[in-house]
């Protein structure tokens, strides 16, 4: 285990300095979510009415687990941009812990998104979200965030060391910019028609997305919806712990064995 | 006294789906010299070194690289081995200083910032060190590999085609670099498809051909194994078949013609015949000699006789299935 923890910290260290080096693709990340935040919330929200809430107010968190769900995408990204340059096999023939390359990697996203969460936040506190559930559940909302955060960006390691090549991962990506729609990330999925409703409920940026806005005290669980909604902290964590039990040991397994 | 190998492998064997790259192959090289894997494209050069480093695992066959195990030691082995590939392999966001510490700490070298500062000096690369690497040119980026591969001294060094497209001041410093190792001891194994740089610098030669180790020997025997090419130019056509029929008799070996150049070239296992010899032979059966000569055989001749001719130069299918894996 100290092993790892030096390794990993090694190589996060890595990330993030790579990140100074070449703030390019930070800031398109960054600003992504404030710019859809003002289109979505000024564009739709005229004409987007949510049960029990200000349009502004539910959006904020559900782009903020959009955002966290794009973990797939810069996970997927960056391994893929590792394997194709040679980084990878470089660092496979050093004494690393196996888990050290892409435990570094996802601990520094995580970083890096909780960073970039002041000042999405503070661009919503503009446009009229708030705080309305209390301190520490908001807290427990930003930690369940980045939980959600860490388990997406597995499953990005684990797809880009699978691609092995960045063009795919990038198309690829493009398609996991999707996912968000067929959520309530943007919309409230009780308003969609059965069989649409129900997959939207079952995608785990749904749950996430309700939990924080029931967190935060944005907007309230919705009735009838399928289980994760319904429960939408306890259906969050579990979808979490799917993902990390999934994903963590495929991403290991795919960096250390090194061919498909 | 025995011979102490730093790699011995015995019937590697691997596969990518339909490509059998390699088909048991049998490798030792003694430590402290410098062994150098010659083969055409597709051969199954890079596929040994992915072995041999732990990149891939073998299918079936075994080996042990300074000592340890493969495949049960493979933390052993990395720890004792240094390996600079045919792509470069350093991250291009980082800077070349920022690249060498981590992986200076990553091999738990004491001091990572000196042992950093001192190889990017001794690999020229000061100027250029706090640059991101990817505008460094293709020299600075395979000199700032092999310096990446050297951070803690391998008792054995891997460097799969190190002087590939590099310009001739990149490449002697590479040359030198490899010569200073091997004077403090490190075995060194490189593949190459110049043979200028295996004749260089390698003290036997591992000749691959098809997944399989075809000759072995140093640059010296593997060149008396082909033998002495003789050409002689001629002033017209017509003596032709006269100046053959003498290159026939005096080496008995079939002599081959060019008539454009009006040349007649022979390759002979005869290490007693000598230039005034020849000359004096032609002279005296009325052959109009413009030239002639005697060279010993090039690394390329082994390479060409050895293998299978000509054909085995240009790739084959699994050339791409060796550089994609």
């Amino acid at each position: 285990m100290s092993t790892l923890a030096y390794d990993g910290t090694a190589l996060l260290g890595r990330q993030l300095r790579r990140m100074r080096n070449n703030p390019g693709l930070l800031v398109l990340t960054q600003t992504m979510p404030v710019s859809m935040l003002l289109f979505f919330g000024y564009v739709f929200g005229s004409a987007l009415a949510v049960p029990g809430a200000e349009y502004r107010s539910f959006l904020v968190p559900g782009l903020l687990v959009a955002t966290a769900a794009g973990g797939v995408m810069t996970g997927m990204f960056q391994s893929a941009q590792d394997v194709h340059r040679g980084v990878t096999d470089r660092l496979r023939t050093l004494p690393v812990s196996r888990a050290a390359v892409p435990m570094g990697q996802a601990v520094a996203d995580v970083l890096v998104t909780a960073a970039g969460t002041v000042p999405f936040l503070l661009v919503g506190l503009a446009v009229g979200w708030r705080v309305e559930g209390g301190v520490p559940a908001a807290v427990g909302a930003l930690a369940l965030l980045l939980l959600f955060r860490f388990a997406c960006v597995w499953a990005g390691i684990f797809l880009g060391l699978h691609t092995r090549n960045e063009e795919a991962a990038g198309q690829l990506g493009g398609a996991t910019f999707l996912l968000p729609l067929l959520s309530s990330a943007y919309i409230p999925a009780e308003g969609l028609p059965g069989g649409l409703r129900t997959v939207a409920e079952w995608n785990p940026i749904s749950a996430v997305a309700t939990a924080l806005r029931d967190l935060f005290g944005n907007a309230p669980v919705p009735e009838g919806a399928a289980w994760p909604v319904a429960h939408p902290v306890a259906g969050s964590l579990a979808w979490i712990a799917v993902l990390l039990a999934v994903f963590v040991p495929l991403a290991v397994r795919a960096y250390a064995r090194g061919e498909r | 006294m025995t011979t102490t190998y730093a790699v011995l492998s015995e019937g590697l064997e691997k596969r990518f789906g339909e490509v059998h790259a390699l088909r048991g192959l049998d490798l030792a090289v003694a430590e402290g010299t410098v062994c150098g894997v010659l083969g055409p494209n597709g051969a199954g050069k890079t596929t040994a070194v992915r072995l041999l480093t732990t990149l891939l695992r073998p299918d079936a066959g075994s080996a042990r690289v300074a000592g340890h195990d493969l495949v049960r030691e493979a933390a052993a082995v990395r720890r004792r081995i240094g390996v600079t590939g045919q792509d470069t392999s350093i991250d291009g966001d980082l800077t070349g200083r920022e690249n060498l510490r981590l992986f200076a700490r990553l091999h738990r070298v004491d001091r990572a910032a000196a042992r950093a500062a001192e190889l990017l000096e001794r690999f020229g690369l000061t100027e250029a060190a706090d640059r991101p690497a990817s505008g460094w040119s293709g020299g600075m980026r395979r000199r700032l590999d092999l310096a990446a591969s050297l951070i803690r001294r391998p008792e054995v060094l891997f460097l799969d085609e190190p002087t590939t497209g590099l310009d001739p001041a990149s490449r002697t410093l590479i040359w030198e670099a490899v010569g200073e190792l091997t004077d403090e001891g490190t075995t060194v194994l490189l593949t190459t498809q110049y043979l200028e740089e295996a004749d260089r610098l390698a003290d036997d030669i591992a000749l691959v051909d098809r997944g399989r180790v075809a000759h072995t020997g140093s640059p010296a025997e593997l060149k008396a194994l082909v033998g002495t090419h003789a050409e002689v130019v001629v002033a017209h056509v017509g003596a032709l078949a006269e100046a053959a029929g003498v290159l026939d008799r005096l080496t008995g070996s079939q002599p081959s013609l060019d008539r454009e150049r009006n040349a007649v070239a022979v390759v002979t296992k005869d290490a007693t015949l000598t230039l005034p010899h020849l000359v004096r032979t032609l002279d005296a059966a009325g052959v109009p000699l413009l030239d002639a000569s005697l060279r010993p055989p090039t690394l390329d001749d082994v390479f060409l006789r050895l293998t299978e001719g000509p054909g085995a130069l240009a790739g084959r299918p699994g050339d791409d299935k060796e550089r994609a894996a």
